[in-house]
Order: structure tokens, then C-alpha cells, then sequence
């Protein structure tokens, strides 16, 4: 027998991997600058390096904007969806950069080591919104976990801190697990790993009655709604989201799930298009149940990270509606959605983390009563993020449900777009009492203490006396930076709200990743 | 020529932000005295431009503002909205005028706020884009979010704006998707292009089963906002703790904006839906009437005396909108107009008598007011005549009207609606005696008007006795326009009758003679017949089951659902004006039903 031959070197495109090879190298050097003695390079050297490797990478993924080509042999692909995604991922990198600077938990781990698990999980989320074959979806997603799972614990000395790294260590293998058995599976039913491979194989055979094609999606949709924190496998968010250290919150919120999104539009839309007929109910159906029940969570939270953590489930059910309705206006209603979310999320986050390092009341919403007059910037910042969030109009969040129903009324799932519109009318309950409390509550006591600065402050009503005295025991205010994320984040909402053609007009690129839609 | 719309629309927002930017709390308020005062002047030279002969909109704006979603940024005035953006201009300068006097916690906030209210109001009744309007209705309610939850009483403002936001999002949010379905269903029917505009959508008649639930969507988020008896639970506790200025622009304009869009929307858009629930509407109307009615002369509070008489004069309104013709929905342009005139003086009064009985609201500590203070007790009366629609006031001609319109659509509805007139007199005056006359009240002292405040309230008042010598002016500049927007609705309800006029129409298809009594058409009505076929009009209207899941028609022959699919309807060949056979190109001989080649034919020798 003939020796076989060596395969021939994959061919690799480094012009189009390079956003991904710039968030690699930053990893590596970011790594290394944090073991300097000096303390200034650690404290302020490495988030600089990390910032500008995600700059870095933003400017070529820009560079690349209008690319559509595989990559190392077709493992993975650079396209539209993927450069979208890569761009949200990046930015909120950046934010999450700037969040983290001054914060406790790079101080308690390490330097070097918080912004190159950032960089890395970052890494994993590109290689999964690019990926085109379900090996790399699975490295992509393990890229991802495993570092968050790390960085959920970094608070070393907060005893929650740790516990949401475990909880969510577990949960996150679980799902990923799940995950994979479900992705083995496929390949058993099609015989083929590529997407492309999995749509023809799907298109051609039938399959939609297939046991093993059956069970395969099934179980991809369970380990894919762990990681995107759908409803019935959502529990694990509100504990992890509070406990973990606040810009890790804000990061996991944000970035995993546009990544997770990214792998339901390419996994749902692109390789099992042809069997929408057996998951488009489920979907629709966990969507629903994933809006209610987010919302409805919301309702009693008075820690505002877990009431966010309770908002991003039901915001997860928003955009899962724009998966169901597997048309090209759906996927663009979706990536739409994330970028929103995005904005609208990091912009709250961004006040938490202002008022967690300015008062004792940590992210319990006592932090911001009052804040309309002590902060009138971070209140506008707040109310404008809770508005959009609530998808009031003038706002990004309205452009997004606004687009969402219009795709799942086309889409013929028109309930589904009511029930987008039933869980907006729950949200409102405790997102109007965020604005209540920072307007309309504990404001005349600090304006007498302010307009009469002499004197013994007066008598309250209502007895938060004690507490807005520690208060203004001089905390510090927050770093610039904190807020700068807050202001640009709300600008960025009402910029979305105004003139979104700018936006439709990026998200327009999405669509040339998926061939066989309508 | 005239100003643009925009600059009309977006002179208070614009006026408010500066006035938060710039500092100085003098400034606030100045600018915003402007924005609202160079609004007012702004729509008077719009009324008086208005041109009453002319069709369809006037001092148009139409630029396209989302291209991906078909959202236009359209603004016009036509005979419908004219009087009510002149309204709310009047109101808005009178409560900025009269918020001046007072001084206010977070001032330049208070102005703020206001500003943009009236940006959004303005927006609302502007828009001509269904995308727009819902854009500004829903964002109309932020700013009194605000301005109630930081400037009502301290114990109770939030839990009242909470219920109130809520109360009314809920609708608004239902709207928000009913929006979106007419103009996607509208696009995928008639296979055209997304778009929002109002023009576009009248002329994509929705199928029926369509236009019932996304009416219901609409009607509930301007019953809501207007509002109507089972859906006025936040009334009471917002009217209790918004400040009074801000109170008299929303019992004034809010509510005419909700129905306004029963005219706008509902009637022209979905008309056969709305001759389908005429007679549910005009029962909601009938009962707010005599609830509002009932409830205004048993409470005590004179804000709520107002609210609820608003409920019963909303009623009246919705009463002439749902009767489906001429006079109905003239009566209730004109009568929208003439409450909102009527209840911003009433608001202001409010707080001159509370402020003369101790600061109390409640008429038992009232009474006897009237015994310094001569001009008050007058500009009350005048007031309260025009609240209960004395003849000579523009109030009496509206009801009149109404009542008219509803005579002729529904008799035993409108007998029963004459005892809401009734009851008017009642609670009205019983609200004037028992605060100006009556016995002298606890603490009671009865001053005259100050000059500050009769700077506000003359004007208006001086306005409801210029609109009782003249309310032809708003009767005849609105007239065109109001026929054409209850035109299709009005045709579906109570169909003309051309059938009887025309000699007997044979059907081409049976060859049978059409038996002009049809069957009544289960969306209400008989079904219109073209005057041109004998058949009648609207073929698809009733006839399509709907899917119960999604809502859309299905198609009978297919068991899907209708979608717009281009190839069903075959190309027509443009010489032979046959139908063009799609496997070979060639146009189809009707007589044969095959393939017809044209170029055979015409080499058949001539003998």
C-alpha cells in the first residue's frame, strides 16, 4: 500500500483572520506586561495594551468590512454577519475595558490576567461568529466559556463573586455539553460537519422525520438557550449576573449574548434551514415563554443587576423571535436588536458602576434615588437606557421591537409579535420605577441640603435619612471614564432612535451569509 | 409662503432644550413662554391660510425618514386636525403662561418637560405617516410620566403615574403592533412597497378578519387615552395628583388627540372593521356618558367633577365619530375643539377657588366665593354655560350635531344620549353653586381676579365667546375633509342606493339577474354594489375564514394563507390584450383556452 499522501496545508487567510490574530497577540502581550513590577504598568499599562488591541482590531475588521470569503479551508468564513457581530463584540470589549480600568476585580486577581481572559474570551466570540462548521462552533464557544467562567470569580474576596463563577462554571459545562451531543448527533444524521454539507444533506434527503437529526436539534437548542439564558434554562443568570464583579456583568450580558445569537443564526437559519418546520415552533413557543418570564422576573428584583439579569432573559425572547421567523428581515431585525441591546445595556451598567464605587448601596436601587439632582448626568444616562429598554420611541429600543414585529408579522408569526408587545407592557412595571426612584424620590431632601448648606438638615419623612447621610459622606465620584461610557452609550440610543438608516444600513451586510432565505 | 410644518412642530421641543441648556432659571421659563406663544402664532396664520375649498392635505412636508422600514417623516394639516393643533397651541401657551406664575421645584426641568409635551402632541396631530403618529403618541405621554411624578403631591404621585403609564402603554403598545400589521399586511396583499404613509394605507383596503383585530388594537389605546368607562380606572388617581397646569393640557389636548385618531386611523383606514363595531363603540360611548355623568354630580372633588365630566364629553365625542356620518363627525371635530376650550378655563378656576378656600379642593369647604369677587363668579358662568352646552354656545351647536348624526345612524342610542345633555346641567351647575354661591365655606376668603391671572383666563374665556358667535369657522374649514375620512366607513354602514336607481343588472357569470337584496354582509351592512358590474364591490369582504393562529385570511382554494404572490395574476400580452399563457409565452385564445400563436395568425390568407 502507498504510504498516503500528506495533506496539503490548509490554506489560510491572514488578511482576513487578522482581527482575529490582533485580539490573540494583545492576549499574549497584555499577559506578559502583567507580570512588570512596576505598578503603574500593571494599573494602567496593561488596560491600555488590552484597549488597543481591541482598537486595533476594530480597525481591521473595518478594513475588512466588505469581505466575503472562507477562511483556513472553510472552517470559517468572513462575511457580513460575522464582521457585524465582530464589531459589537469589540465595542463592548472596549466598554468593558474602560468599565474595568479602576475597578476592584483586576486588582484582586491580576492585571495581566483579567484583560487576557477578556481578550481571549473576545477571541472565542469571533471564532464563533465566524465559524461555518460545527467543529469550530464548538472551540468558538468553549473559547468563550471557559475565561467568563474565570472572570466571573475574579472578586477573590467577595464570597458571591466566587460562587457565580462555580454556578456558572457548572451550568456552562452542562449546556455545553449538551451542546455537543447535540452537534454529534447532526453530524451522525447528515454525515457532513460543514454547514453547507448539513443544508445540502438536509435539503436533499428527508430528514425532518429523521430520529437522530430529531434529537440532534433538540439538544442544540437546550445548550444553545443555556448560553443565551432562554427560558426554561434560564435560572442561573440572575445569581451569576449579580454575583459576578459588575463590568464582568456587563460584558457577559452584552457580548455572549450577541455571540450566542450569532451561532443561532448560523447554525438555525444557514445548516438546518430546511428543517425550520420541526424547530421554528419550539423556538417560537421558548421565546414566548422566555418573554413572560423574564419580564415577570423583573417585576420584584430591587437589586438592579439582577432585574437587568431578569431584562436580558426577556430581551434573549425578543430576538429569538427574529430567529423564528427564518426570513432575511428577521435575521437583520435580529443582529438590529443586538446592537441596541448593546448600547442600551452598557449605558445602564455604566451608572451601576458609577454609583457602586460613589455610594454604600452597592447595585441595590437605592444607589440612584435621588440621582435626578445629586447626578443629573448619570440620571439622564439611566433614564435614557431604561426608556430604550422599555422600547419607549426616540429611542434605539424602539427602532428594534419596532423592526422585530414587522419581521415576525411578515414572517406569519404575528402573535408572537403581541407577545413582544405584552412582555414591553410588563417591562414597564420596573423599569418605570428605576426613573421613579432616581426623579422622584429622596430629591427635596438633598435640595434642601444643598440650597441651605448651613444648618441641621430637616426631618424626613420616610426615614432614608441615615442612609443619604453615609451617602454623602464623600465617596468619590466616579471615574471620567465610567461616565464617559454612560454618555456615549446614551447618545448612541438616541442616535439609533433618530436617524437609524446608518444602522439599517450596516446590518444590511448580515444578509449575504445566508443564501436560502427569503 | 409658509413657515414649514417642521418649524411649527419642533420650535417648543427646541425652545425647552435650550432653555435646560442655557442657565438661569429666568431663561427656562422665558423660552418656553416663547416656544409656546410663537406656536400659537404660528397655527393662527395656519388657520387663516387654510384654504376650506382644496382636497386633501395642505402645507405638506413629506421626507422619507426610514428607508428600510418605509417610515416617512410626513407632516400636513387638512380640515381634521387645523382646529385641534390651533387647540393645543392655545391651551399649551395659556399653562405655560400660567406655570409662570407659580414658582416650581426643578424648574427648568418643569419647562422641559413641558416643551416636549407639546413638541409630541404637536407630532401626533401632524403626523401623516402611521409609523410617525404612533412614534409621537407614545412618546406625547413621557413628559407627563415626568411632569406628574416629580411635581404631584409627594405620597401618592408615583404609585398614580405608575398606573397611569401603564394604563395607557398597554393600549399605546398594542397599537405599536397593530401599526406594524396593517402597513406589513398592506405591503405583502397588494404587493407594494413597505410604507406607512396614510394615504398609501387607505388605498390598501385590508381584508376584513384583519381590519376587526386591528381595530380593536387601535380603538383600545385611544379609549384608553381618552378616557372611556371600563378603561378610565387611571383617571382619578392621575387627575388627582398631576399640578393643575399641566392637568388642563391633558384633559384638554390628550384626550382630543385619541380622538382624533379614531378619525384619522380608524374610519379611513379600517372601514369596514369600523361599521363592524359601530354599534359596540357607540355603546361605550353612550355608557361613559351617563357613568361620566353620574359620577360627576356625586363627587366632591371639583377635579374630579371635571375629569368625569370630561369622560361624559368624550363620550359625546366618540358618539359623533361612531355615527358614521356628516354631522356626527362635524359635531365632534367642532365638539373636541369646544371641550378643550371649555375644560382648560375650568382647571384654571380650580385653582383660583382652591386658593381662595383654604387651599382645599373639595367643594363642602367652598362656597359663597362669588361674594367679593364678581368678575370670577362671571367668567365662571360663562364657563360653566358653555361646559353644559347652553344654546348660543359652540357647545350646544356640537352636541347638536352629534346628536343629529347619531338620530340618524342609531334612534335609541341617541334618545338615551339626550339624557347626558341633561345631566351636564346638572353637575355643572351644581359645581357652580355650590363654590360660588351656597352657604360661606370654613375658610372661605373671596378676593378678586388679580391682573397675573386674568391675563390667562380671559383669553380663553374671551375665546369660548368668540366661538359661540361663530362656529361656522370651524364647521366649514373642516368640513371637506371630514366627509372624505368617513366616506368609506359611512359607505359600508349605510350603503347609498344605487341597486334600485339602476335597471336590473344581469350577471356576466350566470347570466342570472342579481337579486339586489343580498344577504347583509356579516362585517355589518349590506355589501355595496358596483354600479358598473352588478356585483357587489368589495368581493373578499366577510367571505375569507381567518386563520385563528395568525390572523391572516386563508385562501380558500389553498387552505394557506393570502400572500402576494406576483405569478398568480397572469401577465397580460400587451398587443392582444389577452392573458399570456406562462409555459409558452404566448397569449391564450379565450374561446379555444390554448396557446394562441400570434404570428400564425396573422399569416392566415385573407380570401
Amino acid at each position: 500500500m502507498t504510504p498516503r499522501a500528506v495533506p496539503d496545508t490548509p490554506d489560510i487567510d491572514f488578511a482576513g483572520l487578522s482581527p482575529l490574530l490582533a485580539l490573540l497577540a494583545g492576549a499574549v502581550i497584555v499577559l506578559m506586561v502583567g507580570l512588570l513590577r512596576s505598578r503603574a504598568a500593571r494599573e494602567h499599562g496593561v488596560p491600555f495594551l488590552a484597549f488597543s488591541a481591541l482598537a486595533t482590531s476594530l480597525g481591521l475588521t473595518i478594513w475588512q468590512l466588505d469581505t466575503t470569503k472562507p477562511l483556513i479551508a472553510g472552517a470559517l468564513q468572513i462575511d457580513g454577519l460575522g464582521t457585524v457581530l465582530n464589531l459589537l463584540f469589540v465595542g463592548a470589549g472596549m466598554a468593558t475595558v474602560l468599565l474595568s480600568w479602576r475597578a476592584l476585580a483586576p486588582r484582586e486577581s491580576a492585571h495581566g490576567e483579567f484583560y487576557a481572559l477578556l481578550l481571549t474570551s473576545i477571541a472565542g466570540m469571533l471564532v464563533l461568529a465566524w465559524s461555518t462548521n460545527l467543529v469550530t462552533v464548538f472551540l468558538g464557544l468553549e473559547l468563550l466559556s471557559i475565561p467568563l467562567y474565570v472572570l466571573c470569580a475574579t472578586e477573590m474576596r467577595r464570597a458571591s463573586s466566587l460562587e457565580s463563577g462555580l454556578k456558572y462554571l457548572i451550568v456552562g459545562s452542562l449546556g455545553s455539553a449538551v451542546f455537543l451531543y447535540g452537534l454529534a448527533l447532526i453530524y451522525g444524521a447528515t454525515g457532513s460537519t460543514d454547514f453547507s454539507g448539513i443544508a445540502a444533506a438536509n435539503s436533499s434527503g428527508d430528514l425532518s422525520s429523521d430520529v437522530l437529526m430529531l434529537t440532534g436539534i433538540g439538544l442544540c437548542v437546550v445548550g444553545l438557550c443555556f448560553k443565551a439564558s432562554v427560558a426554561p434554562f434560564h435560572q442561573w443568570t440572575p445569581d451569576v449576573y449579580q454575583g459576578a464583579p459588575t463590568p464582568v456583568t456587563a460584558f457577559m450580558a452584552v457580548a455572549t449574548k450577541a455571540a450566542a445569537f450569532g451561532v443561532f443564526l448560523r447554525l438555525f437559519d444557514v445548516a438546518l434551514i430546511d428543517s425550520s418546520l420541526t424547530w421554528a415552533p419550539m423556538l417560537a413557543a421558548l421565546a414566548a415563554i422566555t418573554i413572560i418570564v423574564g419580564n415577570v422576573g423583573a417585576l420584584g428584583q430591587s437589586s438592579l443587576k439582577r432585574m437587568l439579569a431578569y431584562s436580558s432573559v426577556a430581551q434573549a425572547g425578543y430576538m429569538l423571535a427574529g430567529v423564528v421567523v427564518t426570513s432575511e428581515l428577521g435575521v437583520r431585525a435580529t443582529v438590529f436588536y443586538l446592537a441596541v441591546y448593546l448600547v442600551m445595556n452598557l449605558a445602564a451598567f455604566a451608572v451601576i458602576i458609577a454609583r457602586e464605587r460613589e455610594t454604600i448601596h452597592g447595585d441595590d436601587i437605592a444607589a440612584v434615588e435621588g440621582l435626578g439632582v445629586s447626578r443629573p448626568v448619570l440620571a439622564t444616562v439611566m433614564t435614557i437606557s431604561m426608556l430604550a429598554l422599555a422600547g419607549i420611541p426616540a429611542t434605539g429600543g424602539f427602532i428594534g421591537k419596532f423592526f422585530l414585529i414587522s419581521a415576525t408579522v411578515d414572517g406569519n408569526y404575528a402573535w408572537l409579535g403581541v407577545v413582544i408587545v405584552i412582555g414591553s407592557m410588563i417591562s414597564l412595571g420596573y423599569y418605570l420605577k428605576v426613573i421613579a426612584a432616581m426623579w422622584m424620590r429622596g430629591a427635596p431632601d438633598r435640595t434642601t441640603s444643598t440650597a441651605v448648606s448651613a444648618g441641621p438638615r430637616p426631618a424626613l419623612a420616610g426615614g432614608s435619612d441615615e442612609a443619604a447621610a453615609l451617602e454623602d459622606a464623600e465617596l468619590p465620584k466616579a471615574h471620567w471614564e465610567v461616565v464617559a461610557v454612560g454618555v456615549v452609550c446614551a447618545v448612541l440610543i438616541v442616535a439609533a432612535g433618530v436617524v437609524p438608516q446608518p444602522l439599517f444600513d450596516l446590518v444590511q451586510r448580515c444578509g449575504d451569509a445566508f443564501t436560502n432565505l427569503v | 409662503m409658509n413657515v414649514p410644518l417642521s418649524i411649527l412642530l419642533w420650535l417648543p421641543a427646541s425652545a425647552a432644550v435650550l432653555g435646560l441648556l442655557i442657565p438661569g432659571r429666568a431663561t427656562a421659563r422665558m423660552l418656553a413662554l416663547l416656544g409656546s406663544a410663537g406656536a400659537l402664532g404660528l397655527a393662527v396664520s395656519y388657520v387663516l391660510d387654510f384654504d376650506r375649498g382644496a382636497d386633501g392635505l395642505q402645507f405638506v412636508t413629506d421626507e422619507t425618514w426610514i428607508r428600510t422600514l418605509g417610515i416617512s417623516y410626513k407632516l400636513g394639516i387638512d380640515g381634521i386636525n387645523l382646529f385641534l393643533i390651533l387647540l393645543t397651541t392655545i391651551l399649551f401657551t395659556a399653562s405655560v403662561l400660567w406655570a409662570a406664575g407659580q414658582s416650581w421645584e426643578r424648574e427648568k426641568l418643569f419647562y422641559f418637560h413641558m416643551g416636549i409635551a407639546q413638541t409630541a402632541v404637536l407630532g401626533a396631530l401632524l403626523a401623516q405617516d402611521l409609523a410617525l403618529f404612533v412614534v409621537f403618541f407614545d412618546l406625547m405621554l413621557i413628559p407627563f410620566f415626568f411632569l406628574t411624578g416629580m411635581y404631584g403631591p409627594a405620597a401618592t404621585r408615583i404609585a398614580a403615574v405608575t398606573k397611569l403609564v401603564i394604563y395607557t402603554l398597554v393600549g399605546s403598545l398594542l397599537m405599536l403592533a397593530a401599526a406594524i400589521a396593517t402597513a406589513v399586511l398592506a405591503a405583502s396583499q397588494n404587493g407594494t412597497e413597505l410604507s406607512f404613509a396614510f394615504s398609501d394605507l387607505q388605498l390598501a383596503r385590508l381584508a376584513s378578519g384583519s381590519q376587526d383585530w386591528i381595530f380593536l388594537c387601535f380603538a383600545a389605546a385611544f379609549l384608553v387615552k381618552m378616557p372611556m368607562f371600563p378603561l378610565h380606572g387611571w383617571m382619578p388617581d392621575g387627575y388627582r395628583n398631576m399640578p393643575l397646569p399641566v392637568l388642563a393640557v391633558f384633559s384638554g389636548v390628550l384626550s382630543k388627540v385619541a380622538a382624533y385618531g379614531f378619525l384619522r386611523v380608524c374610519l379611513p383606514i379600517f372601514p369596514d372593521a369600523s361599521a363592524h363595531f359601530q354599534t359596540l363603540m357607540l355603546i361605550i360611548a353612550l355608557v361613559s356618558i351617563l357613568y361620566g355623568s353620574v359620577m360627576a354630580f356625586t363627587t366632591t372633588q371639583t377635579r374630579l367633577i371635571l375629569g368625569y365630566s370630561s369622560v361624559a364629553q368624550l363620550g359625546f365625542i366618540t358618539l359623533g365619530i361612531f355615527a358614521l356620518n356628516e354631522q356626527g363627525a362635524q359635531g365632534a371635530v367642532l365638539q373636541a375643539f369646544n371641550h378643550g376650550l371649555v375644560v382648560a378655563p375650568a382647571f384654571f378656576l380650580v385653582g383660583l377657588l382652591a386658593a381662595r378656600a383654604g387651599g382645599s379642593e373639595d367643594i363642602r369647604e367652598m362656597g359663597g366665593i362669588a361674594r367679593k369677587a364678581p368678575v370670577i363668579a362671571v367668567l365662571f358662568l360663562i364657563v360653566a354655560f358653555a361646559n353644559l352646552a347652553m344654546p348660543g354656545s359652540a357647545n350646544f351647536v356640537g352636541e347638536f350635531y352629534i346628536l343629529l348624526g347619531v338620530f340618524d345612524a342609531k334612534l335609541a342610542i341617541a334618545v338615551i344620549a339626550f339624557t347626558g345633555v341633561a345631566m351636564a346641567a346638572v353637575y355643572t351647575l351644581r359645581l357652580f353653586i355650590r363654590t360660588m354661591h351656597n352657604r360661606v365655606g370654613p375658610h372661605v376668603q373671596s378676593t378678586e381676579l388679580t391682573l397675573a391671572d386674568a391675563l390667562v383666563l380671559v383669553p380663553l374665556v374671551l375665546a369660548i365667546v368668540a366661538l359661540a358667535l361663530y362656529p361656522q369657522l370651524v364647521l366649514s374649514k373642516g368640513e371637506k375633509s371630514i366627509t372624505a375620512a368617513i366616506a368609506p366607513a359611512r359607505d359600508i354602514a349605510d350603503p347609498p342606493p344605487p341597486a334600485a336607481a339602476l335597471p336590473v343588472q344581469i350577471d356576466p357569470a350566470t347570466g342570472q339577474p342579481v337579486d339586489p337584496n343580498l344577504p347583509p354582509n356579516p362585517s355589518g351592512g349590506a355589501v355595496p354594489i358596483d354600479p358598473n358590474t352588478g356585483l357587489p364591490a368589495d368581493s373578499t369582504g366577510g367571505q375569507i375564514p381567518i386563520d385563528p393562529n395568525t390572523g391572516q385570511p386563508i385562501e380558500p382554494a389553498t387552505g394557506g394563507t393570502v400572500t402576494d404572490d406576483p405569478s398568480s395574476a397572469a401577465p397580460v400580452d400587451p398587443q392582444t390584450g389577452l392573458p399570456i399563457d406562462p409555459q409558452t409565452g404566448l397569449p391564450i385564445d379565450p374561446a379555444t383556452g390554448q396557446p394562441t400563436d400570434p404570428s400564425a395568425a396573422q399569416e392566415v390568407p385573407t380570401p
